[in-house]
């Protein structure tokens, strides 16, 4: 039996997603997007560069766009806004732990690659 | 079918109020939530929660549930009552190959107007999150991965079934820990034209002899002799691409990070990761005569004192 092949799309910083793909992709509602962004808790790809960033702020005025890297923790956070409930401010502190939670794995993950083996 | 017993899942007695059962839910859901439960089996077992409060926590499907009768244990093979089909479906299901949770999932299809491709709202297929553990030369490299999906799908009957589907993610050379690749529509297939399904794929890099990777870059411990690491050395350390010299300078101390540029992981935007060479001083695990007559003289004839500093705090 032939077994089909298919290309894998990396999440990462070098590819982003319009406000309708990523509202599809997340699960995520624009009113809760906008949230998230009003927060500070989830950045567009635009607010990146200040003189953009007013207007990018406001997604119903600007055609924001979406690190595919943000994909990942919108998706977690909205299973979780899902599964418990969750109401925006709820859902917003849920991004930023993630968020944190994914940085501090990150760093551990750095050091304990440079601790040598025997001290592991 | 297999039996299920979803009171048991939950731990709530058969004659629990529906509070109870969002409570325990909601206990478990706690403990097993992959998003935040670091248990070896969560996700398995935040399924087979999930599958049980789904039914559960609707009062009609707790009903048609409660229904099939509790003469069974979990895992026995069963058909449900005669009749229990067109009291609670169309009564054209034969359940042949059928999933508890398909059954329950074609009993919402249903009751909004058909069975599950026969209702008519848009419904998106579901995604699925896979681990791939791939090896370091794989993900240097690049790889094909193997995904075996089983998901549900509605059959001829227009009821949900499972379906095996087997397919090969091509993964581009150059992937590290925890990264994600999205393949776009490989997940469940959506219903009355809602869109199917992504399938996700979570990049774990396999713990190698040797290497320990740090984003694309990768670290090695050195061995080195004691007078290696004093007087200097040319040593030879292993790439994932063959072994090559290293100059280790004299005075290396322990600890010490000793960069071979470009010999980590290939990122795939931004050219290739760092591998360094941790330097460990090591000594044989038995000294000979001859080892321990130079070290004592080395010991006697020299003024070297590695815990100066502990002085120096002391004044």
């Amino acid at each position: 039996m032939r077994i089909e092949i298919t290309d894998a799309l990396w999440l990462d910083e070098h590819h982003e997603f319009s406000l309708t793909e990523f509202v599809e992709l997340s699960g995520l509602s624009v009113d809760e997007l906008q949230h998230l962004v009003d927060c500070d808790a989830l950045l567009p790809v635009v607010a990146v560069n200040p003189a953009a960033a007013e207007m990018a702020a406001d997604l119903s005025a600007a055609e924001a766009r979406f690190s595919a890297q943000c994909l990942t923790l919108a998706r977690a956070a909205s299973r979780l806004r899902n599964d418990f409930d969750l109401d925006t401010n709820g859902l917003t502190l849920t991004l930023r732990l993630l968020n944190r939670i994914d940085e501090l794995e990150a760093e551990l993950l750095a050091l304990r690659a440079q601790l040598p083996r025997s001290a592991r | 079918m297999k039996y299920k017993d979803y009171y048991q899942t939950l731990g709530v007695e058969r004659s629990a109020s529906a509070a109870d059962i969002k409570k325990a839910y909601r206990k478990l859901a706690h403990k097993f939530h992959p998003d935040v439960s670091k248990e070896a089996n969560a996700k398995e077992k935040f399924q087979e929660i999930g599958e049980a409060y789904e039914t559960l926590k609707d009062a009609g499907k707790r009903a048609a549930y409660d229904e099939l009768g509790n003469a069974y244990q979990p895992g026995q093979d069963f058909r449900p009552p005669p009749d229990w089909g067109k009291a609670h479906g169309d009564g054209q299901a034969t359940f042949d190959d059928m999933d508890l949770a398909d059954l329950f999932a074609s009993l919402t299809g249903a009751r909004h107007g058909g069975r599950a491709h026969g209702g008519h709202f848009p419904i998106p297929g579901q995604d699925y999150d896979v681990a791939a553990a791939i090896t370091l030369e794989q993900a240097a490299g690049g790889t094909e991965f193997e995904v075996n999906l089983s998901v549900p799908e509605p059959g001829a009957d227009g009821y949900m079934r499972r379906v095996s589907r087997s397919f090969k993610a091509r993964i581009a050379k150059g992937a590290s820990e925890g990264q994600r690749l999205r393949l776009p529509g490989k997940g469940g297939k959506g219903l009355n034209g809602g869109r199917d399904g992504d399938l996700y794929l979570i990049i774990h890099l396999l713990p190698h002899p040797l290497f320990r990777a740090s984003g694309h870059d990768l670290y090695v411990d050195l061995p080195l002799a004691p007078w290696e690491a004093a007087l200097g050395a040319t040593v030879e350390v292993p790439t994932l691409h063959g072994a090559v010299h290293l100059k280790v300078r004299p005075g290396t101390r322990s600890g010490q990070k000793l960069r071979l540029a470009k010999r980590g992981l290939p990122n795939p935007r931004e050219g290739i990761g760092d591998l360094y060479a941790v330097a460990q001083i090591v000594l044989p695990a038995e000294l000979s005569e001859h080892e321990r007559t130079l070290l004592q003289q080395m010991a006697d004839g020299s003024t070297f004192d590695p815990r100066s500093h502990f002085k120096e705090a002391a004044t």
